[in-house]
Formats: structure tokens, sequence, C-alpha cells
């Protein structure tokens, strides 16, 4: 205030009109390529999965070549019709029934029909003595429940009993439907090259069919031994009662943990070093976690674990809540971390406000933080439950079982889930497993996506409630 | 608030049976609320609402206000002025022990309110601050709506009455601080979608909504523009028949204009070369601006500061 300060001439620091009319150029240029790259970065990952998606739907679906038992015409003929005017699928329930008792053996007959009754008021394969005698034994199979099985199911039935397609050799998508005389030429040019790998079959006998692997009786079928009956509905469920637990279990501990660290832990070395250590976890390899999860839940936790000390008879502690805790301690760190940024961008000025009307830091918290910080906590879930749904090795070492057909009733249930299907259908010889689990990939693929398009309703409903 | 009864064993209670509305019966009693016990310092020559004896405030080592002995009188507006950094909104934020909230700030000495010490041992601060309510310097209503804006802070101290009292204490606290006819058609509407004065006066209702006796508010004008900022200022002067007021405020004019009396901070260079604010004077408004008593008074007033 005293004196002015002399403001010396610096303009012959700054570039002449000429130089700076250069210099902008060259900025302008700079700027125009740093664009251009970023824009590769993103075509980069979009190219990336785009062919990660096409390579998944080019095996999924595409022309077989397979040899029936029974050609379907036979079969049509048998039941009176002229096969050039009606087709298989258009036979009336009786007449599969018919066809169904003259192709199967008794034995696998009464299988069928203890699986599900053929008719309401009459039994098929089985006496009413020996029936009656089944269904008041203390395990009665399912079909004692009553209900009948209808065409579309006993099409099924004798597609596979009777039909009994073998697949001898699948084509791609692609080179289906750009080339389908090529893969038919190579598929006739095997069988005269090495007729030993066909076994019985001549040339002669193969028909070329559409197929889509991933079809509804695909995902509503149970595992099988055979790639033409196999299906994913056991390892569906298995993966949904795997997010159930996971979710019920990192959820809850997650978001706990992530109001404590954010609104009730004061800044001390104890808490930083946990800070610390769950930024770390987040990064650790999930195999370590199955290792954990095979230590903790399934061996030391057995008796809560296998359900045996709530009256459930699982064998062993490889059920879907020793998996299900796995997978959500694996997924705790993501869901802390997401829920505490969460937290922490919601506005200091609003917990001030309600601190200051003489609320308690949990009233405000309750009220005015969390229903603010909900959207990001949901999102820090929706990551996790991609991640946790994913995930192989962990279910690998805490004992997903292989090839089970039973579908999983509870947490106390053995389990298999769609990661550990496609591992192990990848690891098969015979093609058909190839485009089974390509399938199945895509399967979870539409779960992922179903699940999370659910959380995202969810998060927005929920967030425009708030304004 | 007199000393009609200073024979009295809990007269650091008296005020909380000051009702300022009939509402007041809806609150729980003061037998209802755990609180703290302190005797009275009798001293005190005609102790105000709030008291400060001595107070310093620390931020970890750092001593940022030290040794502020002031005395808020009752159903007045006091104004806290000074230059940046010299610890005027510090001293606003210990009156309700908002200072706590950072995890560094403690404070030395006492503040009085009804003479019983705010920062003894057992006094928890959640019921401090619902007597000494405070509006900040952001506009902060919650993402609610206007109605629930108001009606949250009665909930969570434990609002007793029926909905249809809920709803006339919304009303009364709306139309206390001049918004009920701005508003009385959108209740429901979020109190964000108000303009940026309608919204301080929404966290003024909100504040006085608790059935506070002071209130706090730290530069409550200065992200308004100048018809609102007159609109609170009116808002002020009518308050103030119930409720005690301390401002914080940079604009000496707002001083001149609602205080009744002002108190000015500077701050100074320590020996080790910390800033640390202190009280230069604390007198009535008009003398403060006319004569003052200190010449730094009169160099900050004057535009002759630093």
């Amino acid at each position: 205030m005293t004196s002015r300060t002399q403001i010396r001439d610096q303009s012959a620091y700054f570039p002449t009109e000429q130089e700076y009319d250069g210099l902008l150029r060259k900025r302008t240029r700079r700027a125009l390529v740093t664009q251009g790259l970023l824009m590769l970065a993103l075509i980069v990952a979009v190219v990336a999965l785009i062919t990660l998606l096409l390579t998944i739907i080019n095996d999924s679906f595409g022309l077989v070549a397979q040899v029936n038992q029974v050609e379907p015409e036979e079969i049509v003929a048998s039941a009176g019709y002229d096969p050039a005017e009606v087709a298989f699928g258009d036979l009336s329930k009786d007449e599969l029934i018919t066809v169904l008792q003259s192709g199967v053996s008794n034995n696998v007959g009464r299988r069928l029909e203890r699986d599900q009754r053929f008719y309401e008021d009459r039994l098929v394969f089985e006496t009413q003595e020996k029936w009656d005698e089944v269904c008041a034994s203390s395990e009665p199979p399912a079909g004692c429940a009553g209900g009948s099985r209808d065409q579309s199911n006993l099409l099924l039935l004798v597609q596979e009993r009777i039909v009994e397609p073998d697949i001898v050799a699948t084509a791609t998508l692609w080179q289906s439907v750009s080339n389908a005389s090529a893969f038919e030429n190579a598929v006739q040019t095997s069988f005269a090259e090495n007729p030993d790998r066909y076994g019985d079959y001549t040339y002669d006998q193969v028909r070329y069919q559409w197929r889509a692997w991933f079809s509804w009786t695909f995902v509503t079928s149970p595992a099988s031994a055979t790639p033409e009956t196999a299906g994913i509905s056991t390892a569906i469920l298995g993966s949904l009662w795997l997010v159930v637990v996971t979710i019920l279990f990192a959820v809850p501990v997650g978001v706990g943990a992530a109001i404590y660290l954010e609104e009730f832990a004061k800044p001390n070395r104890v808490n930083d070093f946990i800070q610390t250590n769950i930024n770390n976890l987040a990064g650790v390899p999930s195999i370590i976690y199955g290792m954990l999860g095979l230590a903790i839940f399934v061996r030391a936790f057995e008796p809560i674990t296998s359900g045996s000390i709530f009256g459930a008879d699982a064998a062993n502690g490889r059920t879907v809540l020793s998996a299900g805790l796995t997978l959500g301690v694996l997924t705790l760190p993501v869901v802390i971390i997401s829920a505490q940024e969460a937290i922490r961008a919601v506005p200091n000025s609003l917990r001030q406000a309600g601190m200051g009307l003489g609320a308690t830091r949990w009233q405000t918290v309750r009220s005015q933080v969390l229903p603010i910080a909900l959207p990001g906590v949901l999102t820090g879930v929706i990551l996790a439950v991609a991640r946790a749904i994913g995930e192989t090795a962990p279910l690998i070492l805490v004992g997903a079982a292989g090839f089970i057909t039973t579908s999983p009733s509870g947490p106390f249930s053995q389990f298999t889930a769609l990661p550990i299907q496609i591992f192990q259908w990848t690891a098969l010889p015979q093609e058909e497993w190839r485009h089974l689990a390509a399938a199945a990939s895509l399967a979870l693929l539409v779960l992922l996506l179903i699940l999370n398009s659910g959380a995202v309703i969810l998060r927005n409903r929920y967030s425009r409630r708030m304004q | 608030m007199t000393n009609e009864t200073p024979e009295r064993a809990g007269v650091d209670t008296a005020w909380r049976n000051e009702s300022h509305t009939d509402l007041e019966a809806d609150f729980p009693s003061p037998d209802e609320i755990p609180h703290h016990q302190a005797t009275r310092d009798e001293e005190a020559e005609a102790p105000g609402v709030l008291e400060t004896v001595n107070m310093d405030v620390f931020y970890g080592d750092f001593k940022a206000v030290a040794d502020v002995s002031l005395n808020f009188a009752t159903n007045r507006i006091s104004a806290l002025i000074g230059p940046s950094g010299c610890g005027k909104s510090t001293v606003l934020r210990s009156l309700n022990r908002m200072n706590d909230l950072i995890p560094t700030a403690h404070t030395a000495g006492e503040v009085r309110y009804h003479g019983a010490n705010i920062y003894a041992p057992g006094v928890d601060p959640v019921e401090i601050r619902r007597h000494i309510g405070m509006v900040f310097q952001k506009p902060n209503p919650f993402p609610k709506s206007i109605f629930d804006n108001i009606a949250w802070g009665a909930k969570i101290n434990g609002f007793k009455g029926s909905k249809a009292d809920m709803n006339d204490l919304v009303e009364d606290t709306l139309r206390h601080a001049a918004l009920w006819d701005e508003v009385k058609d959108k209740l429901k509407d979020s109190g964000l979608s108000l303009s940026g004065g309608q919204q301080q006066r929404l966290c003024i209702a909100r504040a006085i909504a608790t059935q506070p006796d002071v209130i706090l508010m730290d530069e409550p004008c200065s992200a308004l523009d100048p018809i609102a900022t007159l609109r609170i200022e009116e808002l002020m002067i009518q308050l103030k028949e119930e409720y005690s007021i301390i401002i914080v405020t940079h604009n000496m004019q707002q001083a001149a204009r609602v205080s009744d009396k002002t108190a000015f901070f500077n701050v100074a260079l320590d020996t080790k070369g910390q800033r640390t604010g202190h009280l230069v004077e604390f007198t009535p408004t008009d003398e403060l601006f006319t004569t003052p008593r200190e010449k730094a008074t009169e160099d900050y007033i004057t535009g002759r500061f630093g």
C-alpha cells in the first residue's frame, strides 16, 4: 500500500505474432494427434470385446453332421403317415408313446415313468401294484408327485432315446454360413480316408442339420455325459446360489466395514494399516482365496458348512455355503473400496448440517449419507458380483463338483458352477464339447447381463427417488 | 432469560423450560434427556446466553485462536469480524462443539452455555448442538423434500407429536423463517429446487425447528446476491426476538446493519512464526464503527489494514 511496484517490460519473452501463429498450429496438431490416439485406444478395446463375443457366438451355433440310429422319417412312417406330408414334430403324444414303447427296454421305460408319468390316469411301463409300492416307500421318486409329460417333452425323449443322434462332425457358424459344402466335402473326405474313426457308420447315414448349441433346451437340461443331451441347468442354479451367498456375506460386511472406516475410524496407525491391507487384498490372486476357503470354510468350519450341526446330511464341507463364503471374502475388498469411495463422495456439508441439528453421527450417516452413497455402493456390488460369478480357480480348490446332475437345493448342497462347467468341457477332446463350452460362455454372459441390469435398474430407481 | 430465580439449584437447566412455542411440549421433557449437571459460575456479571472464558482453540499443535473471552447477550445479534485467518469461524464452531468433528481440533478454557461449561467432561456435544443451532456459509439443504428438511431435525431429537403436530411444526417453522408463503404449495419438492436465498432460509428454518435458543451463522450470505442477503438480514432482525444470534461475516456493512455488538478479531505472528488469532475488542456495534477503542480496529474498518 505504501509504494507502487515497478512493473518491468516482459513482452520480449513472449512470441511475436508470427511465431505465435506457428506455435498455435503446432499445438492444434498435437491436440489432434492425441485425440486420435485416445480414440484408437477405445477402438482397440471395442474390437477386442467384439472379437470375444463373435468367437463365442461363432462356436455356439452351426451345422453338424450326425448319424441317427433311427431316422425321424422312419418313425413317422411307422406311425402310419407319409413322411413327405407329416413332420416328425407333428406326431401326437399317444403316437410318440407308442414309438417309445416299441423302442426302449422296459427297465428304461419304468425309470422314465418314475421321473414323470406319461398319463395322469394310467401307467405305461409300470404295473399298478409295483407303482403303489414304490410310491409308498420312504423316498418316493419324483413321478409319484403327479403331473404328466406333454408332447414336447415326449418329442425330446424320442429324440434322445430312439433317434439317438450321434454327432460325428461340427462346423462353426461362419463355416456353415459361408461355405457349407466345403464342410460337407471335408466330412466326406474324412469318411473316405479314415473309415475306422467312424466305427460302423458309413457316409450314407450322415445327415446334415442346423444345431443351436445355445438353446432353451441346453439352458434347462441338467449335465449329461453325452454332448447331444448335455445342458447347464445345474451349473446355472449353482452359480445363482453362489451369488446369493456371496451377496449375503459380502454386502453387509463390506458396507459395514466401509461405513466404519469412512465415518467412525480415527486416522491412526492401526486404521491406516487396515486400509492399506484392504487395498492390497483387492489384488491378491483368487487362487489364494481358494486356499483360504479350503483351509477355513471347507475344513475348519466343516460342521457348519456341511450343515451337520443343523441336521443337514451333506457328506463334507464342499458345499454352496463354503464356496459362497470364499467368493464373499474374495469380493470383500472390492465392495469395501467402492463403498468407501461412494461414502467419501457425499459432500461434507451434509454431515455438518446433520450433526449441527443435534443428530448423532450414526443418525446423520443413516439418514443423510447412506441414501446418497447407495447408488455408488450398488455399483461396487455389481462389480463384485460380476467378478464372483466368473471366478473359477477358488471354486476348483474348495471342491466344486465336476459332474453332478442334481440341482443344488440349498446352502448345504453339492454344486457346480458355470465357469467350472466351461473349464471342464474345454478340457475334453471331442469337438462337440468345445461348442457346448462356447454356448455355456454365452449363457454366463447373458446371466451376468441379467443380474447387472437388475442392479442397474435398482440403482437408477433409488437415485431418482433421491432427487 | 433473567435472574429472577438465582436461588434455584439447577439454574443451568432453566433454559430448557423456556418455551418458544407450544410445540415445546412435543419434545422430550428435560427429565427425559440425560444431561450434564454443572454448577453455575455465580460470579460472572450478567452472564449472557453464551460465554467464552479464556478459550484457546488448537488444530493439533497449532494454536488457531488464543485467549478469547466473550459474553454473548440473550436476544441480541452479535457479529464476529476480522481479516481472513483470524479464527472467527473457528471461534464460532467452538461455540456448539462443531469443531469436535475435526479430529485434531481441541479447545482449552471454557465455553459456558447458561453458565454451564459445554466442554466439561460428560457433556454430550449432540445435546449442545440441538440447543445451539448452526447455519453454514453455503446453503446445504438435505437432498430431500422441503417438508423432510424441517421435520428430520425434530424427528431425530425425539419429536413425540402426531402427524398433524408435525405439519404444524413445519408450518410454524417456515413462517418463522419467512419462507412459508413461497413454499407452502410445494412442500413435497426437493429442498434443492429452491433458489440460493430460499435454500439459506430453509436452512435457517431447519435450524430453528429443533427449538434452539442460540443460532450460529457462519457467513450465511456470502454465497447470495444482494436481494437475498437483504431478506436474510431482515429475517435475522425478526428472529432475535426469540433467539440469540451470533454471526460471522466478512461484510462490515452487514455487521453494522444487523448486529448489536461486534467482536473484532485480528491475527498476530507468535514467536514461532505461527499465525494465531486473538480478540481485539468486543463493543456495541455503533461504537465500534464510529469510535473504535483500538488502533487495529480503526485500521481494519477504514480499510487501512495490512
